[in-house]
């Protein structure tokens, strides 16, 4: 019993003079975005070489998950795979924080079938639409629907979850309304699962990040989207000249005014935007162009200066 | 004659029913950790329990997951154990008789059934945000304390009834307080019992991700806890995030943490075998 007692007290006592620590700790707080999560990762781990002291910790509550957190003050940067909402955007300034809105990568959304899957090589907008659109539900589920030279099968969907921000940029694309789609369809929030399902279904249809097209074209086709200017398929190339539209969109961070006092967290984000475009490549998306880099440089110089001249 | 026959043939086909049902939980099992070790096995080696998360498959590691994890794991261990003890000497010795009793006794039942995201709900309004104690190893700790407790309250009480009752009439008859029956008693010869329930409780814990996503536990620490107050990650979760990463080596990553993970759940049920064991020869 007595050893109880003793047990209460140290875990008592190891929590009360353990309080001290988050006053005054250094470190730099990031969530958000599972989409983004492996550019900040490896930002983190790289930027660990030039300031081995600064302890950068990284969630993946989500995009909008990530953005609760920071309009509640409680993080220094959010990752986000698409811009803040204007309830987001309230909440923040309500609690006093003002922030800024980086653009660090861009992701292509694919568009992807079966390998066997010979009738189909590009989808209009449209096309994309009429089978997405929320109205489709119980009415569009075989290929000919779409298409009448297609052949008459079932049309099984596979795409992400609705708390991802992937699913509220496609549905903002090709449906015109966020997060209006038809709900009979498979979903994962791990794009992997996806890939499984498309990989092992002659008639099924997804979308996903490029990247999981990348790792698992031996057994994925890829299908060209036609927005208004003819085929296109996602590439590199495509997706960052923006041609590849309007399934190639761009990744933000967000930063917090208030943890600018920490001049790590400024050295960190300059430090982002800097070697994000050497980085990107080992995790899989399309940095910006350089130009745009120093677009968004110049963006965070003047934040920070606008920041410094409020004190 | 013939019937009897039949009645025996009957016998023989639900015996090996019975078998095939018996090994078929066995042999998925099986067939998993086999494909896992296959996967995973060459990929865990020194560096991959002492190296950082990293971009790279083949550079990443898991020390800070497995660190937050064994942190997680002591600090579980210290706010359950007493409080479930406490609680079931509370309902087993003391309570026994009142409504009081058996109306708790409903909820602790129930309580076992809560899914453990709803944990990770009151852990983040309670622990996290009124009580102010951060996405920390701390508010972790107690969140996975809470979702245990049910299971230790019920082991320990079931260890406790499990004492001869001539050992407690025998205390009892010598003079002794419900107290120092109790604690003199009742608890030394129950502990292995106690042990065994809190160690099956706690490798429970340590497989639980939702609850710890919930609170804020991070996917990317670069360091190992220093104190109660200090962020985390766990092996779940860096296995999650691997499995959900695009490049193929990521898969092999995920299959060594499972390895790892797996050991550790086998390690703590083997010391519970071993208490239980000698508590049994113990008490004969």
């Amino acid at each position: 019993m007595k050893k109880f007692i003793l047990l209460t007290a140290i875990s008592v006592s190891l929590a009360s003079c353990g309080n001290q620590k988050n006053e005054n700790s250094s470190g730099i707080s990031i969530d958000g975005s599972s989409t983004v999560y492996p550019v900040t990762e490896a930002i983190a781990e790289e930027y660990r070489t030039v300031a081995p002291d600064t302890d950068v910790t990284i969630g993946v509550s989500g995009t909008g998950g990530g953005f609760q957190k920071f309009g509640r003050g409680e993080v220094a940067i959010t990752n986000a795979s698409r811009p803040i909402k204007e309830d987001e955007r309230a909440i923040a300034e309500e609690n006093g924080i003002s922030f800024v809105e980086l653009e660090v990568a861009y992701d292509g959304l694919a568009v992807i079938v079966h390998p066997e899957n010979d009738w189909v090589s590009c989808f209009t907008v449209d096309q994309l639409k009429r089978i997405w659109e929320p109205s489709a539900q119980g009415n569009i589920k075989r290929w000919n629907q779409i298409d009448p030279t297609w052949p008459d099968e079932e049309i099984r969907l596979y795409g992400p979850g609705v708390a991802s921000g992937t699913f509220d940029y496609f549905t903002e694309a090709i449906v015109g309304t966020s997060g209006s789609s038809r709900g009979d369809y498979t979903a994962s929030e791990d794009d992997n699962v996806l890939v499984q399902g498309v990989s092992g279904d002659k008639y099924g249809l997804g979308f996903f990040g490029l990247a999981y097209y990348e790792e698992n074209s031996d057994k994925l086709k890829m299908v060209a989207v036609d927005g208004g200017e003819g085929c296109i398929e996602p590439s590199a190339q495509t997706v960052s000249d923006g041609s590849y539209a309007p399934l190639s969109r761009p990744l933000y961070i967000y930063v917090n005014s208030s943890s600018l006092d920490n001049p790590e967290v400024i050295d960190f984000v300059n430090f982002y935007l800097t070697e994000a475009s050497d980085l990107l490549d080992d995790v899989g998306y399309v940095p910006l162009t350089d130009e745009e880099y120093e677009r968004e440089q110049a963006k965070f110089a003047a934040f920070v200066e606008q920041k410094a001249n409020q004190q | 004659m013939n019937n009897i026959r039949k009645n025996r043939i009957k016998d023989q086909v639900f015996k090996f029913w019975g078998i095939a049902c018996t090994f078929l939980g066995l042999i998925l099992l099986m067939i998993f950790i086999g494909s896992i070790i296959v996967d995973g096995v060459q990929r865990i080696d020194w560096s991959f329990i002492t190296s950082l998360p990293s971009r790279k498959a083949e550079r990443a590691g898991i020390y800070t997951a497995l660190m937050g994890s064994v942190w997680i794991l002591i600090f579980t261990t210290i706010i359950a154990l007493p409080l479930g003890i406490a609680a079931a000497i509370y309902l087993e010795e003391y309570a026994k008789e009142s409504k009081l009793a058996s109306l708790l006794e409903v909820n602790i039942s129930n309580l076992a059934g809560v899914p453990s995201i709803i944990y990770g709900l009151l852990g983040l309004e309670v622990f996290v945000r009124i009580m102010e104690m951060g996405a920390s190893v701390l508010a972790g700790s107690f969140t996975l304390a809470l979702l245990i407790l049910p299971i230790v309250i019920v082991s320990t009480r079931e260890s406790i009834k499990a004492v001869p009752k001539s050992i407690r009439d025998a205390s009892f008859a010598l003079g002794a307080s419900k107290w120092q029956t109790v604690s003199q008693q009742l608890l030394p010869a129950s502990f292995g019992g106690i042990l065994t329930g809190i160690i099956l409780a706690l490798s429970r814990a340590v497989g639980e991700t939702a609850p710890l996503i919930v609170i804020g536990a991070l996917a990317y620490v670069p360091f190992a806890p220093e104190s109660p107050m200090d962020e985390f990650s766990v092996l779940p979760i860096q296995i999650f995030n691997w499995i959900s990463r695009p490049q193929h080596g990521f898969e092999t990553n995920a299959a060594a943490a499972i390895i790892v993970l797996l050991l550790i759940t086998f390690i703590m049920n083997g010391i519970a075998v071993y208490f239980r064991n000698r508590w049994q020869s113990k008490l004969k």
